[in-house]
């Protein structure tokens, strides 16, 4: 076991990953020659020189294209954006092409491609540059969305992530870069669809993933104060997603709170609850609650920015509503 | 766009503003910085300046109208601008024509996502919560158990309540496997909401029974535990009897005389009587006979109160109180004045034994214009009854006592009765009673005369 950043992890899995199979390349912005714009591609350049790590012009929509193409002729790309805020402009190629030409080519072709990057908000950027995307790519059919929330998790995803065959929305966080965490210097690799129960408690079911966990762990320690034990899930993967583990939770708190930075219209939470209610509803003694950010785009004042912003209080505020405490 | 003036917040203790003045009009032309009003808070008359320029719209609170803090007070805009969404129906949106108020829900339904989206952030999830009441009020996915609740309940002998109980799926299923009856159980979950630990602290009442008897093996509980008791369902019998002695006792303004009877001559006849073959009289049946010749003589206590009027009944009809397992039936001997002492004293036993074998008739027991309870038998001196209606006396009869009596300016030992009747003023007064009672006496003491 060694202690290593959020973004060591990821670059170990990419690096291990690229050790043992050629065809896998990273392209992205500033990945190469500045070594990542969050340094998480620090020295792979030099390791495997400006064939596997490239750099690309500001041009998702471009790079997301090249991407997919070099994936029909048989190379694993990792594409890296600076975050999936400019990914936006990529979409066509991500929900298009890369999500459909497997089905479209009756199986003939796999897309092998990762896309991964920054997502939603980090401090005061502006609306534009603050959506967090998991509920809009685990729409679409054909693409796989992982939003790990430590680095054990992001090492062990993204290797299972590059070594998929079909295409991957990897989410990370900028915000989470530096977050520091043991993890087996061995081989590992998580399988999608399969949560984690990070806290164990009886009282109350929070499924929090990605930035959120945080603010889940952080609300469940203030509830603990007050006699309140948080389960806490993180499913790790949106999709496909481990709604077993969350039922069979259910089944024993009878509660469930769902912590999501996605807008609430449509967005993982409704989808979330819309299976618990299916399947839990007779061990359900409360409706189900969800905090998210509200239904308006990210403000930029610093004041309006941190109310926006899920947070703990927010999140000890649903437990209590769960559990009939106020 | 048109903005609202809230009343602010002017003190740090003030929950409320009295607009003082009014410096400006409604169609007036305010700059920002202006003072528009004067408010008089709990501590001081207070000004109040207009942060935007504009017209002044619409004045919303009167001078001298109190206003809560953030109540709306005014509203400031550009001439002519649509202000109905911002009055909120507190003025005018009836008036409105069709397509201005199409427009004016258009422009609602906005600012109400806009006001959802601002309440998710705050409090998990509002607009969900909304979306669920109204379903709530559309579809009940509970119909089919709810069906079963209400037959069940409709099958007990009190309507009970159907309205829809509202109880959280996990609740629903726990009552459902442990047999508890959801109406029996209080919810404590918002708007009564039936919820998991309301199942979990639930006892029914025959938990508390088994609870009761558990622990009198040892030492009888202590009679202050509270567990120390039996609950019995009320029979049809028993509710009978609260509902009709109760309206009586509450309703008719009962008095009570008592007179002392000498039955030393009654004593005397009765054994006449049953020396005779195939004859036995009780002294009840005396009672019985003498009771009707005395009502028969003062018809005023053979009387009904109807509400508008009193009904003198033209028969005697003398109902006897008689005990069983499950309360007491008052079966009825008709035109009891012209029977005589054997033929009332068969009937009395024949009504009796039915009354026992719950075998009377209703028309047994109906119809009486007077009612006789009779406790000598248990050694009880004298009692009061409660009038039983539509009777507006009933007579309660003590034991025959040995007790010493003056006679002649000695004291010797006499055989005494003591008998009280129970009036219902409101058709007897008190002197009526009393000659009723007096002829009672008199026939008593004499009984030969109860023949005449």
């Amino acid at each position: 076991m060694s202690e290593k950043q959020f973004r060591e992890a990821i670059r170990e899995a990419m690096v291990e990953e690229m050790r043992k199979d050629d065809t896998i390349i990273l392209m992205g912005e500033e990945v190469a020659e500045y070594n990542g714009a969050y340094k998480v591609s620090q020295n792979m350049l030099d390791e495997f020189g400006g064939k596997r790590v490239i750099d690309t012009p500001i041009s998702e929509l471009g790079f997301s294209g090249i991407g997919v193409g070099a994936a029909m002729n048989g190379l694993r790309p990792i594409i890296e954006f600076m975050t999936f805020n400019f990914a936006v402009v990529g979409m066509d190629q991500i929900i298009n092409n890369a999500a459909k030409i497997r089905y479209m080519s009756g199986g003939q072709l796999k897309i092998p491609i990762v896309f991964r990057g920054p997502n939603a908000s980090a401090g005061q950027l502006g609306a534009t540059h603050s959506v967090a995307f998991e509920s809009l790519y685990a729409h679409i059919p054909g693409l796989k969305v992982v939003y790990a929330s430590e680095p054990y998790d992001a090492k062990g995803l993204l290797k299972t992530a590059i070594r998929d065959d079909d295409p991957v929305i990897f989410l990370e966080s900028e915000q989470m870069y530096g977050l520091k965490q043991e993890i087996p210097d061995e081989e590992y690799t998580i399988p999608f669809g399969k949560g984690k129960i990070k806290r164990e408690g009886d009282d109350v079911t929070i499924v929090a993933h990605g930035k959120m966990y945080h603010v889940a762990k952080k609300a469940a320690e203030e509830l603990a104060k007050d006699g309140v034990e948080a389960e806490i899930i993180d499913p790790r993967s949106m999709k496909p997603f481990d709604f077993e583990m969350v039922i069979e939770s259910i089944k024993k708190t009878n509660r469930c709170v769902i912590v999501d930075e996605s807008h609430p219209f449509a967005g993982m939470a409704a989808e979330i609850g819309f299976i618990i209610q299916r399947d839990a509803f007779d061990y359900l003694d409360a409706p189900v609650q969800r905090v998210t950010v509200p239904d308006a785009p990210a403000p930029f004042a610093k004041n309006l920015f941190d109310l926006w912003l899920p947070d703990a209080k927010q999140v000890i505020d649903a437990v209590n509503t769960v559990t009939y405490r106020n | 766009m048109a903005i609202v003036i809230d009343m602010p917040k002017l003190s740090d203790t003030m929950e409320e503003g009295v607009i003082a003045k009014w410096n400006v009009k409604e169609g007036d032309t305010v700059s920002s910085g202006d003072i528009i009003a004067e408010v008089e808070t709990d501590k001081a008359t207070m000004d109040v300046e207009a942060f935007d320029p504009g017209t002044v719209l619409k004045i919303i609170a009167k001078e001298g109208e109190s206003v809560p803090l953030g109540g709306k007070m005014a509203i400031i805009g550009e001439e002519g601008e649509d202000i109905s969404d911002l009055l909120d129906g507190d003025d005018g949106g009836g008036k409105k024509s069709e397509p201005e108020k199409k427009k004016t829900d258009d422009k609602k339904e906005e600012s109400d996502s806009g006001k959802s989206a601002k309440k998710d952030s705050e409090d998990g999830d509002s607009e969900d919560k909304d979306s669920g009441k109204k379903e709530d009020e559309e579809f009940d996915p509970l119909f089919g158990e709810l069906e079963d609740d209400k037959k069940s309940s409709a099958s007990d002998d009190e309507g009970e309540d159907e309205s829809r109980i509202k109880v959280s799926p996990l609740a629903r299923k726990m009552a459902k496997e442990q047999g508890i009856k959801l109406s029996d159980v209080k919810g404590s979950g918002p708007n009564g909401r039936i919820v998991k630990k309301d199942i979990e602290s639930y006892e029914p009442s025959s938990k508390k029974e088994a609870k009761a008897e558990a622990p009198s093996g040892k030492a009888a509980a202590k009679p202050s535990d509270a567990s120390n008791y039996e609950d019995v369902p009320i029979s049809q019998m028993r509710k009978v009897i609260a509902r009709r002695l109760g309206e009586s006792k509450f309703t008719n303004p009962h008095f009570y005389e008592t007179i002392d009877i000498d039955m030393k001559k009654a004593i005397e006849v009765r054994k006449t009587f049953n020396e005779m073959p195939d004859v036995k009289v009780s002294f009840n049946d005396m009672v019985v006979k003498a009771c009707a010749v005395a009502l028969r003589r003062n018809p005023k206590v053979n009387s009904s109160w109807l509400g508008d009027v009193i009904r003198r009944h033209k028969d005697v009809h003398v109902a006897v109180a008689v005990a069983v397992d499950e309360g007491l039936l008052t079966p009825v001997v008709r035109n009891t004045d012209s029977k005589g002492f054997s033929e009332i004293g068969a009937e009395v036993k024949e009504l009796a034994a039915k009354a026992r074998d719950k075998k009377l008739q209703p028309d047994e027991m109906e119809g009486s214009t007077f009612t006789i309870s009779n406790l000598g038998m248990f050694g009880i001196e004298e009692f009061t009854a409660i009038i039983n209606p539509p009777n507006a006396c009933i007579l309660a009869v003590g034991a025959i006592r040995d007790v010493p009596v003056v006679e002649d300016g000695k004291v010797v030992p006499g055989k005494r009765m003591k008998v009280t009747l129970s009036s219902d003023h409101r058709i007897v007064d008190g002197a009526t009673a009393a000659e009723f009672l007096q002829t009672l006496r008199s026939l008593l003491e004499n009984p030969m005369s109860m023949l005449l």
